[in-house]
């Protein structure tokens, strides 16, 4: 099998599993932006144009309500503000593509497809000498991503309201973040990055457009870099002192 | 703004996010402290999602017995810490969760 085929397949693979948290996600969106008054085409094809779920429900709410265009699409530029983050994070990796899989990869970079992408990829020790052909990873993740989100919002928009809220299937979302963080809590820095970047978003919940999820994220991200900071410089007077 | 142009604009906006930094740093050297700082960015963002999620999920803060999400949550947070396995995570979170609506809840 060419290394394109493997590479594609195992990133369908490594996916696979977080489409379970991710169909009940995309199911209550189908009914959720029917309740809120959007005409099926449109929900659906906010599905594929828009391709992020929680700024979907945000939008599919303020559509409810009666928002103003502008501010729907300010208020979805501010809930995805993260996946500024995440691009950054993707790019040494893809930096060598064309422009029209960067393009590609770009559309796919949705935060399940992130986690399991980064994951591989930080662990490629031939980094910056990529493996040939990674790009297939990612692209077999993000599709197996992208059509399980337009399949699950159809049956969400075709089951409409017959799901009973007191089955609380948007809990799987939490879940599913927890099954990809959990394990990549594996020293100091990084548990201290999310905890406090827990600890701040609680704290801040209330703030409008989800300015304190970013609030977080970076006092998050700040944290782990001065922890990592202060362990280094403690390891280098050991060093000197023995 | 007509729904079909709002829509067209978040999505356009979503995109433009996501290929930022993709198209930049192919021209640009991503500068050594940005590159250490990008190893927290998942459990700094996932858990600035997971926290609220827990322990206010209707509001405020509840951290007592009877937040289901929080019991259901930290069951789940410990079997993906001593399983790594996504699945077996969501499939117990859930199930504690609704055995717990079930006796808590009544």
């Amino acid at each position: 099998m060419d290394s394109r085929r493997s590479e594609f397949i195992s990133g369908v693979k490594a996916e696979l599993p977080i489409t379970l948290g991710v169909i009940p996600f995309g199911m209550i969106y189908g009914v959720l932006a029917l309740g809120a008054g959007l005409p099926a085409s449109v929900a659906q094809a906010m599905s594929s144009i828009v391709f992020a779920g929680s700024a979907q429900f945000v939008a599919a709410q303020l559509f409810g309500t009666g928002t103003p265009g502008l501010v729907i699409v300010l208020t979805v530029f501010v809930v995805n503000l993260r996946h500024m983050l995440y691009s950054a994070s993707v790019a040494p990796y893809v930096k060598r593509l064309d422009a029209k899989w960067k393009c590609l990869l770009a559309y796919l970079l949705t935060d399940e497809a992130y986690a399991v992408v980064i994951t591989r990829y930080s662990r490629d020790t031939a980094y910056p000498a990529a493996p040939p052909n990674r790009q297939w990873y990612f692209l077999g993740a993000g599709l197996t991503l992208w059509s399980t989100w337009q399949v699950s919002t159809a049956v969400g928009i075709l089951l409409g309201a017959q799901i009973p809220s007191s089955w609380a299937l948007d809990f799987t979302l939490a879940l599913t973040f927890i099954a990809l963080v959990v394990p990549a809590l594996d020293d100091r820095p990084s548990v201290a990055a999310a905890l406090s970047a827990g600890v701040v978003a609680v704290t801040a919940a209330s703030l409008p457009y989800k300015l304190g999820l970013m609030l977080a994220a970076v006092l998050g991200i700040v944290i782990g870099l001065a922890l990592e900071a202060r362990q280094a410089s403690k390891n280098d007077q050991r060093a000197r002192a023995s | 703004m007509n729904v079909w142009l709002t829509i067209l604009g978040a999505g356009v906006i979503t995109f433009a996010i996501r290929l930022s930094l993709i198209a930049l740093m192919g021209r640009l050297e991503v500068p050594p402290l940005v590159q250490r700082a990008l190893r927290f960015v998942p459990p700094a963002v996932l858990s600035a999602i997971i926290f609220p999620e827990l322990l206010r999920h209707s509001g405020p803060l509840d951290v007592s017995l009877g937040n289901t999400r929080l019991l259901a949550g930290g069951l789940a947070a410990l079997i993906a810490w001593r399983t790594k396995n996504v699945l077996l995570t969501i499939g117990v979170g859930m199930t504690a969760l609704w055995i717990l609506q079930a006796v808590l809840l009544r």
